[in-house]
């Protein structure tokens, strides 16, 4: 090699920045990782919370309170499922005949809705 | 009042052991009673690193199943005398570790020393949440890499949910400790530099840590850094941190080896 190539040597390109690319990753990913571990403490708040004030007027065990959520497009459902001992709830006999009770309900909140209006 | 401090990362393989050897190294030489106690049952290594492998006798779960006391099991290092090691068991399953047994050799680890320095296993498991447990303070240990952020970031929030602190409503105190930093990598683009780690896991920045041959050569004696070249950069970098832990505001820098010319000439000798 002729001396004057040691000095006319074209050097390596330099390297691309990557770490710009590793933060922007990391933002995207945590934002998203942190938003659904949020929401899962989210349901376990709400599972102790619901059984707190259920417990205070029947019996029942961590086991018979089912909480769920589900994520749609435009709505989102949270289920909520307690299961009660049925000889535990004397001062809530079952209605004779399920069907007639939500009407009667549903009538009762129209005519509330009615009257404030 | 006794302090327990807890060494995590989740990621596994990112300095977790060599900091709480450097650590604790750096307090007790500052005159402070320090325990280091390894909860990496079945994959112990801090008592190699320590230099103590051949002294184990008995170990963490020997005394949380009453089978040894724990005035047995401590390990008195050599070099400082305010330094203690209690070993992980290497053949013991680690659900022999029971969450009152834990509690109560914590609690009576609390009364003979003024930090109980926990090495947490990697992962997010049961041997983590353990060590974890009855933190006072917690060191984040991370390297400015994606995988490593990531999990930190999952480890962070484990100790605001998990510890004991946490249920109580209090809070655990954070720091985060980079290592392995490479400043002209960094300064290059091609590492994340320090403000983006601390702006993506936004806990408070205990010490920077550069990538230095020195830590693998005092593992390779089994000395922590602090002993082994206390004038090394990472050595100094980790005498920062530990002063920091006590309490006192130190500028954050972080130390290099390079030296100067001159250095480069006469310098030899001194290394």
């Amino acid at each position: 090699m002729k001396l004057i190539h040691f000095f006319t040597r074209p050097r390596a390109a330099p390297q691309p920045r990557t770490a710009p690319v590793a933060r922007e990753r990391l933002q995207i990913l945590l934002a998203h990782e942190r938003a659904v571990s949020g929401k899962s403490d989210l349901i376990a708040i709400l599972q102790e919370e619901i059984m707190a004030v259920i417990a205070k007027h029947f019996p029942v065990d961590s086991e018979g309170i089912k909480v769920k959520m589900e994520r749609g497009e435009v709505v989102s459902t949270l289920e909520v499922e307690v299961e009660i001992p049925t000889p535990m709830c004397p001062s809530f006999p079952l209605p004779a005949k399920p069907a007639l009770a939500e009407p009667a309900c549903a009538a009762g909140v129209a005519e509330a809705a009615q009257t404030g209006s | 009042m006794a302090k327990v401090l807890v060494v995590t990362s989740g990621k596994g393989g990112v300095g977790k052991t060599t900091s709480t050897a450097a650590l604790g190294a750096a307090l007790a030489t500052a005159g402070k009673n320090v325990v280091l106690v390894d909860f990496d049952v079945g994959l112990r290594n801090l008592d190699l690193v320590m230099g103590a492998e051949r002294r184990v006798i008995y170990d963490l779960i020997n005394v949380v199943q009453g089978d040894a006391k724990l005035a047995q099991a401590l390990i008195r290092d050599k070099r400082v005398p305010t330094l203690s090691l209690l070993p992980a068991s290497q053949t013991r399953d680690k659900d022999a570790l029971t969450d009152e047994g834990v509690a109560r050799v914590i609690a009576e680890l609390k009364e003979k020393f003024d930090w109980v320095i926990c090495d947490s296993p990697a992962g997010i498991e049961r041997g983590a949440t353990l060590a974890m447990r009855h933190a006072d303070v917690a060191i984040v240990v991370t390297n400015p890499e994606v995988s490593s952020v990531r999990d930190s970031d999952r480890i962070i929030g484990l100790l605001d949910s998990k510890t004991e602190k946490a249920e109580k409503g209090e809070r655990v105190e954070k720091h985060l400790l980079i290592t392995r930093f490479d400043a002209a990598r960094a300064g290059r683009g091609e590492m994340l530099n320090v403000e983006d780690v601390l702006e993506i896991l936004s806990i408070p920045l205990l010490g920077i840590i550069p990538e230095s041959f020195e830590v693998l050569r005092a593992s390779n004696l089994g000395s922590p850094i602090t002993l082994n070249n206390p004038v090394s950069a990472p050595a100094r970098a980790y005498f920062d941190a530990a002063k920091r832990l006590n309490g006192e505001a130190l500028d954050m820098t972080i130390p290099s080896d390079r030296r100067g010319l001159f250095g480069k000439l006469f310098g030899r000798r001194a290394a």
